[in-house]
C-alpha cells in the first residue's frame, strides 16, 4: 500500500514556479529520499505533504488524507522534523518529550523514545545546554513521541559534523526497522545513498530521475577509464569497457609501454547526480 | 478539555521558569508599585495616594502582562519555529492559543493579588470590595489587551526588537492614561491622546470600582470602549496572525 501518492503537484510563489508538476509514490515502510540542490523545491514539497502549504494543482494523498484539509486525526499519525526549528530552551529533554506526548492519543513511552534517539544521559539537561547535534536528536525524539506511521525529515543532518551524521544515520535506520515510512530531503548524496530505499532527484521544480540508488547509478551505462599517455591525462567514457580495455592494453603491450595511472571506475551516484543536474542547467 | 489542562500546566511551567518573563512581566509592576508608593504622599482623587497608585499599577500590569508579555512570548516562539512545530501536532490551534491566554490570566490574577497584599502590608490599602464588578472588569481588560497583543505580533518582525517596541507602546500609554498618577495637569494634547487609549478606560473602571465604590454597570462607556478595542484587536489578529517565522 502506498503511504504517500503525489500526482502532478504544482506550486507557484507569485511568478516563480517552485514545483512544475511532480509525481511520485512512497510505499508503506519505505525510506524515500528527495534529493536536490538548494531551491529545487524539496522543502516546498515536504511542507505541502505535511499540511503547511496549499498546492496550486495536482492530487495528493497522505495516509488517506488530503493534508490541506486534514485535522488532528492526520496529525496523530505523522511526525515532523522541520528544517529550522528550536524548542523551549528552559525545559529539560524529558519535559519537552512529555509535553509533546500529551498532544497524542497513544504516545510512545517517553523514556523509550529518549533512549532511541540517544539522549539518555541528557534526560534532565535543559535544552539550551545541548549541542547542535543533540538538539537535532531532540527534534527527532519529539517527532517520534506520538508513535507516527509516517515521519518527515527535512534535511535532518544539515550542519552536522561527520560523527553526528553517522549517529543520525544509524537512528534513521533504526526507524526503518520499526516499520515507519520515512520521507527525507537532503542535498547530501551520500546520505541519500546510505538511507533511502528509493529516491527522486528534484531540480528546478521537476523530478529528473527516480529509482533505487543502484538503479540510478546503473541506469547510466558509462564506465570511466583513465590513464596517462605522454604525460597527458586521457579520460574515456564507454559503454563497452571490456572491449575498449582489451584494445588499449593490447596496444600498450604491443608497443611495450605502460598505461600509467590506469583506473577503471563505475560512476558513483555523485557523478550521476552532477551530470543530471548539469544537463538540466543548460 | 484534557488537552487544554495539559497545555495550561506546561505554559505555567514555561512562564515561571523563564527568568525574563517572571521578572519583566510578573515582578516589574509590583516593584514599580513599591517604589511609587514610597515616594508619593498626600491624596489622589480624594483618596490616599497609595490607593490610586495601586489601582494604576493594576491597570499598567494588565497592559504589561496581557499585551506586552503575551506578544513577546508569541513573537519569540514564532521566530524560532515553535509555533510552526506545534501546528504539526494534533493539538488544535484554538486550544493552544486559549491555553496561552488562560496561563496569562493566571499570572495576572496572582499579580493582582500580590499587589493588593503588598499595598495592605506597606500602606494599609483596603482589600477590594465589589469583587463582582472588579473581577469582570479586569477580565475584560485582560481579554482586550490580549487581543491587541495577538494583533501586534504580526507587526513585530523580529525577536530582538520586540521588547523595545512593546515598551515604547506600553510605558507612554501607562503614563498618558494615568497609571502613574493623575493626568489632569497634563497639557491638553497629551490628555487628548490619552483619551483614545484603551488603558484609560480600564483605569476608569478600576478607579471607579476600587476608589469610588461604583459598580461595573455604572461605567457603560468605559466598558464599551474597552470592548471595542478588544474586538478591533481580535479582527486584526484574525487577519494577520502568523504561525511561521519570516522566510529566512
Amino acid at each position: 500500500m502506498s503511504a504517500i501518492s503525489v500526482r502532478d503537484l504544482r506550486k507557484s510563489y507569485g511568478a516563480y514556479e517552485a514545483l512544475r508538476g511532480i509525481s511520485f509514490e512512497i510505499q508503506e515502510g519505505e525510506v524515500f529520499g528527495l534529493l536536490g540542490p538548494n531551491g529545487a523545491g524539496k522543502t516546498t514539497t515536504i511542507e505541502i505533504l505535511e499540511g503547511y502549504r496549499t498546492r496550486d494543482g495536482g492530487d495528493i494523498d497522505v495516509l488517506g488524507f488530503d493534508p490541506e484539509r486534514a485535522g488532528s486525526a492526520f496529525r496523530e499519525r505523522i511526525g515532523v522534523v522541520l528544517q529550522h526549528s528550536q524548542l523551549w530552551p528552559n525545559l529539560t529533554v524529558a519535559e519537552t518529550h512529555r509535553m509533546f506526548a500529551g498532544y497524542y492519543e497513544h504516545p510512545r513511552n517517553v523514556d523509550e523514545v529518549i533512549a532511541l534517539v540517544g539522549l539518555d544521559e541528557k534526560r534532565t539537561a535543559r535544552v539550551k545546554t545541548l549541542s547542535g547535534g543533540q538538539k537535532r536528536r531532540l527534534d527527532l525524539g519529539v517527532a517520534l513521541v506520538g508513535d507516527p506511521d509516517l515521519v518527515f525529515l527535512d534535511e535532518p543532518t544539515t550542519g552536522f559534523d561527520p560523527a553526528a551524521r553517522r549517529a543520525a544515520w544509524d537512528m534513521i535506520r533504526s526507524l526503518r526497522s520499526l516499520g515507519k515510512t520515512i520521507l527525507l530531503t537532503t542535498h547530501y548524496l551520500d546520505e541519500a545513498e546510505q538511507l533511502a530505499d528509493r529516491l527522486a532527484v528534484l531540480r528546478g521544480g521537476v523530478i529528473i530521475r527516480e529509482g533505487t540508488p543502484s538503479e540510478l547509478t546503473s541506469g547510466s551505462s558509462e564506465t570511466e577509464i583513465r590513464y596517462r599517455k605522454d604525460g597527458q591525462e586521457v579520460v574515456i567514457r564507454t559503454s563497452e569497457p571490456t572491449r575498449l580495455l582489451q584494445h588499449l592494453t593490447a596496444e600498450a603491450v604491443a608497443e611495450g609501454r605502460e598505461l600509467e595511472g590506469l583506473s577503471v571506475r563505475r560512476p558513483t551516484l555523485e557523478d550521476v547526480y552532477l551530470s543530471l543536474t548539469a544537463e538540466h542547467q543548460e | 478539555m484534557k488537552l487544554l489542562r495539559h497545555q495550561v500546566k506546561w505554559e505555567q511551567r514555561l512562564f515561571w521558569r523563564s527568568r525574563e518573563s517572571a521578572v519583566f512581566v510578573f515582578l516589574f509592576p509590583i516593584l514599580l508599585f513599591a517604589l511609587l508608593t514610597a515616594v508619593y504622599n498626600g491624596h489622589i482623587y480624594g483618596r490616599p495616594a497609595s490607593w490610586a497608585l495601586l489601582a494604576g499599577m493594576i491597570g499598567y500590569g494588565t497592559a504589561n502582562t496581557a499585551f506586552a508579555g503575551l506578544a513577546i512570548t508569541l513573537v519569540s516562539r514564532r521566530e524560532i519555529g515553535i509555533l510552526k512545530r506545534i501546528r504539526a501536532t494534533p493539538l488544535p490551534p484554538a486550544v493552544y492559543l486559549t491555553a496561552v491566554l488562560v496561563s496569562i490570566m493566571i499570572v495576572f490574577a496572582i499579580q493582582v493579588a500580590s499587589l493588593f497584599a503588598l499595598g495592605r502590608v506597606l500602606k494599609s490599602t483596603p482589600w477590594p470590595s465589589h469583587l463582582l464588578s472588579l473581577v469582570p472588569a479586569l477580565a475584560l481588560g485582560v481579554a482586550a489587551f490580549a487581543a491587541l497583543g495577538l494583533a501586534i505580533t504580526a507587526f513585530i518582525r523580529s525577536l530582538e526588537g520586540s521588547s523595545a517596541v512593546l515598551n515604547v507602546i506600553v510605558l507612554p500609554m501607562a503614563f498618558l492614561t494615568g497609571s502613574f498618577g493623575p493626568t489632569r495637569h497634563y497639557p491638553k494634547v497629551l490628555r487628548a491622546i490619552g483619551d483614545v487609549l484603551p488603558l484609560k478606560y480600564l483605569l476608569d473602571l478600576i478607579n471607579g470600582i476600587y476608589l469610588q465604590g461604583q459598580q461595573l454597570w455604572d461605567k457603560p462607556t468605559a466598558v464599551a470602549v474597552l470592548g471595542g478595542w478588544g474586538l478591533f484587536g481580535m479582527a486584526v489578529a484574525l487577519r494577520t496572525f502568523r504561525w511561521e517565522p519570516r522566510e529566512g
